[in-house]
């Protein structure tokens, strides 16, 4: 029963929460709503017994994706509404009713059809985190390692686009410095 | 689910409440009484013995203090923030074992509100939340130096998750399991046993990141104290303001827990002397925090940003590469 009441809470949480998201126009209420309905999903998880990915629901989803929304809403005035255009909002409608169908649709066919089997059923006296590296590095351990090279390859990307001068300090120049610094900036240089 | 156990765990999370509330106002006191003591001071002298009533005294301000909603915040948010800064600090309490399991009136209580068996994963995660109170306070402020101050400190504790997560994979490696309880019965041997002695560069470094994750001196960026402010705090007044401070108490008490249970061997074999040894480790780290933040200035966000990146990440991650090639010969 109380499995029941959780679910039920939650679920009805989540859709409040991500409700709000879209349809606020004000960006702080989009965001906070956004973590909370993140939060509220990784109950989900800890009610059907899967901690593990409770908790890195809690770490990755809400503890770095939305930190670094957050970092992208410094760019805005935040306190003030967002105007939106809305050149044609029935085209926006239907699409998005059409869209929502589709996603339910995709993920009620296995369902109804009975096509789900649980594969990797949960062992008595394994824990919950072992079964995850257990399945991780054997069925899927190639999609595992190429999630890796690809986050590899980001992190070095994002690392040669934000690394420029990156060996000169702005708070150690003085104002001259900086000023001089823009026009006199050639892309050979830094090579010492 | 019977109704015992949810009586139980209901006491559970009304007694840590209490109590560390209560420890966060008492935490103050402390602080004040250190510092002073090591700038030749007196401290708090004047109300009761020993100014040990200027809790209560500081109490009384905050809770009858007017509640200011300055104009132009958005004001659900700038509500909410500080409620989401104690309560995460709370939430992330309920993994750890504050004390062995004890037998009282022939009922054994587990001193732990929830024994999940990823502990160690949902304790760092929820505190990682945290930042979303000094994030939303001070972007909701309508302030200029709360906003730089919110960025400043989110960016703070962003990069210091990094460190705190590389820095304790090597301890986990070694134990092989993510549950608190698991990390203490692995050094249950005692001091020879503690993963201190085995993992020194992942407890320094998880120490260092600590005092980044709790907005502590030398990391105090949080509410930078050099431009007269107090961070995202400014707009703020009364317990509103109080409850940041909980919150980084209470912060405060729950890392200094972690890190005894996982590097110094918690409570060890679980008898009496055990548990009050954790207690005098707790102490002892709580003390510590004090006591850097009368010794140490802060350190400015560039330098914090290159000692995270630049120093402490590479050694977190030739520490783990380290542990796993030990560990495979």
């Amino acid at each position: 029963m109380f499995e029941a009441i959780a679910f039920y809470l939650f679920a009805a949480l989540t859709i409040v929460m991500f409700t709000i998201t879209v349809m606020t126009s004000q960006a702080l209420y989009a965001i906070t709503a956004m973590a909370a309905g993140m939060i509220f999903i990784s109950a989900f998880f800890f009610i059907l017994g899967a901690d593990f990915l409770g908790a890195i629901q809690i770490i990755v989803y809400t503890g770095a994706v939305m930190a670094l929304y957050a970092f992208g809403m410094m760019f805005f005035d935040t306190t003030r509404d967002v105007v939106e255009k809305r050149t044609n909002p029935q085209i926006v409608f239907v699409l998005g009713v059409l869209a929502a169908i589709m996603v339910v649709a995709i993920f009620v066919a296995p369902v109804v059809s009975n096509n789900i089997q649980a594969l990797y059923p949960i062992q008595e006296n394994i824990g919950n985190s072992q079964a995850v590296g257990m399945v991780l590095f054997t069925k899927y351990l190639v999609p595992f390692e190429l999630a890796a090279v690809m986050l590899l390859v980001a992190m070095i990307g994002g690392i040669v686009l934000a690394g420029k001068k990156m060996d000169k300090s702005l708070t150690l120049m003085n104002e001259e410095d900086i000023l001089s610094m823009d026009d006199g900036f050639e892309p050979q240089e830094g090579g010492h | 689910m019977d109704v015992a156990f949810i009586i139980e765990t209901i006491a559970k999370i009304v007694v840590i409440l209490l109590v560390f509330s209560a420890l966060a106002g008492l935490g103050t006191y402390f602080e004040r009484k250190v510092l002073a003591f090591m700038q030749r001071r007196l401290g708090p002298m004047h109300v009761g013995p020993f100014g040990l009533l200027q809790v209560a005294a500081d109490g009384i301000k905050l809770f009858t203090k007017e509640d200011i909603i300055p104009q132009n915040v958005v004001k659900p948010i700038f509500k909410i923030a500080p409620v989401i800064t104690a309560a995460t600090a709370f939430m992330a309490s309920a993994a750890i074992p504050f004390w062995p399991q004890f037998t009282a009136f022939g009922y054994t209580v587990h001193p732990i509100v929830a024994d999940i068996n990823v502990g160690i994963l949902y304790v760092l995660g929820v505190m990682a939340i945290g930042l979303y109170g000094p994030l939303l306070g001070g972007m909701a402020s309508a302030n200029k130096w709360s906003l730089i101050s919110a960025a400043r400190s989110a960016a703070v504790f962003i990069s210091y998750e990094v460190i705190t997560g590389l820095s304790l994979l090597a301890p986990l490696m070694m134990v092989g399991s993510l549950s608190l309880v698991d990390i203490n019965n692995y050094q249950v041997g005692g001091i020879t046993h503690w993963i201190v002695w085995s993992q020194p560069v992942a407890f320094v470094l998880f120490w260092i990141a600590a005092f980044a994750e709790t907005g502590r001196t030398p990391f105090h960026l949080v509410a930078n104290d050099h431009e007269i402010i107090d961070g995202f705090g400014t707009e703020y007044s009364g317990m509103r303001w109080g409850l940041f401070f909980i919150g980084e108490y209470a912060n405060m008490f729950f890392i200094s827990f972690v890190i005894a249970i996982i590097f110094l061997g918690g409570f060890g074999d679980g008898t009496i002397a055990g548990a009050f040894q954790l207690l005098l480790k707790v102490a002892f780290f709580f003390f510590f925090f004090l006591w850097t933040r009368a010794a140490w200035p802060d350190v400015r966000p560039d330098q914090l940003m290159w000692l995270c990146w630049k120093v402490l990440m590479p050694i977190a991650v030739l520490n783990i590469v380290v542990t796993g090639i030990v560990m495979m010969f």
